[in-house]
C-alpha cells in the first residue's frame, strides 16, 4: 500500500513569506524521515521557487502565492504557483546566471538551485497570465538510508 | 539575520547568524557596505559558522560584496560553510573569484 498525503496554502507576496514558506514544507516533508541532506535540497528549491513568485512574478507585495505539497511513496511533488507576469522565454530563463533583475543583485542561478537540489521541475508559465513550477523529489527509503 | 562585525588591521570580518534569503539579503547588504565605506576596509571575510540557510540570494550578497571590495584593490574570502552552501557556491562558479577556506583565522592569514 502506497502512502499519500496532501496540503495547500495560500499567502501574500510578501518576503518576509519566504521562511514561512521553506519551514512550512520542512515540516510537511518531515513524516517521511529525510535525510539532513535532503531536507536542505528541498528547502532550497522551495526557497527559490517562492522568492521568483515575489519578486519576477508581481510586482505588489499584496497578492497571492499558492504552494502545494503531495506526497506519494517515497516521492515530494511541491508545486508553486503565481498568478502574476508569466515568463516571456522559459528556456532562456532556466539559463545559469540569466537574469532579468541584475540591478537587484539577484544571481539568475535560482532555476539551475531547483534543478540541481530536486530531480525533475516543471515550468508552466503563460505572459500575462502567471507562472507554475512543479518540483519533484524522490527521498531515499528509510531502509537504504542508513 | 543578525550580523557581527570585526575589523582586523584592515580586514572586515562579518559573522552571519540566521538565515540568507532575499528577505534578509537587503538589510545585510547595507550593513556591509556601512561598515565597508566606513572603516577603511581592504578585504573582506564572510564567516559562515552561524548561517542556517541559504538561498541563491547569497550568491548575489557575495557577489555584489566583491565588486566593491575588488575596486578597493582587497580580497574577499569565505570560512566555515557547511556543504550544503559549498555546493552552492560551486555551482555559481563563485571560488573563481573568492577564496575558500576552513577558519576565520586561516583566512585572516592568507588573505
Ligand atoms: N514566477 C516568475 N514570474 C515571472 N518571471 C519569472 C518567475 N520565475 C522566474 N522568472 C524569470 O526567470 C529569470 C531567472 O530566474 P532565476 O534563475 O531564479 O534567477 P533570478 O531570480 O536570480 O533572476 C528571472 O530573472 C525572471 O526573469
Ligand atoms: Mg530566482
Amino acid at each position: 500500500m502506497s502512502f499519500e498525503n496532501y496540503m495547500k496554502i495560500e499567502f501574500l507576496s510578501k518576503s518576509q513569506n519566504e521562511s514561512f514558506a521553506r519551514v512550512v514544507v520542512a515540516s510537511f516533508v518531515s513524516q517521511l524521515d529525510p535525510t539532513i541532506e535532503e531536507l536542505a535540497d528541498i528547502k532550497t528549491a522551495v526557497s527559490e521557487a517562492v522568492t521568483n513568485s515575489i519578486i519576477h512574478g508581481y510586482d505588489k507585495q499584496n497578492e497571492k502565492v499558492y504552494l502545494e505539497c503531495r506526497i506519494i511513496g517515497n516521492t515530494i511533488e511541491i508545486t508553486v504557483e503565481d498568478f502574476g507576469k508569466g515568463i516571456d522565454d522559459v528556456d532562456l530563463a532556466r539559463q545559469p546566471l540569466y537574469t532579468s533583475k541584475p540591478e537587484l543583485e539577484r544571481s539568475g542561478m535560482g532555476f539551475t538551485v531547483m534543478e540541481t537540489f530536486m530531480d525533475r521541475i516543471i515550468v508552466e508559465s503563460e505572459k500575462g497570465k502567471g507562472t507554475r513550477i512543479k518540483m519533484i523529489k524522490k527521498l531515499k527509503t528509510a531502509k537504504n538510508k542508513e | 539575520m543578525q550580523l557581527k562585525f570585526e575589523v582586523l588591521n584592515n580586514t572586515l570580518v562579518v559573522l552571519l547568524n540566521g538565515e540568507l534569503d532575499h528577505h534578509s539579503a537587503e538589510e545585510v547588504r547595507e550593513e556591509i557596505d556601512k561598515k565597508i565605506e566606513s572603516q577603511n576596509i581592504k578585504n573582506l571575510v564572510f564567516d559562515l559558522t552561524n548561517m542556517r540557510f541559504m538561498d541563491s540570494s547569497g550568491i548575489g550578497v557575495v557577489i555584489g560584496r566583491y565588486k566593491k571590495i575588488n575596486k578597493l584593490g582587497g580580497k574577499v574570502g569565505v570560512a566555515n560553510l557547511n556543504p550544503h552552501v559549498d555546493k552552492i557556491f560551486q555551482m555559481a562558479g563563485i571560488y573563481k573569484i573568492i577564496c575558500k577556506f576552513d577558519t576565520k583565522e586561516e583566512a585572516l592569514a592568507n588573505l
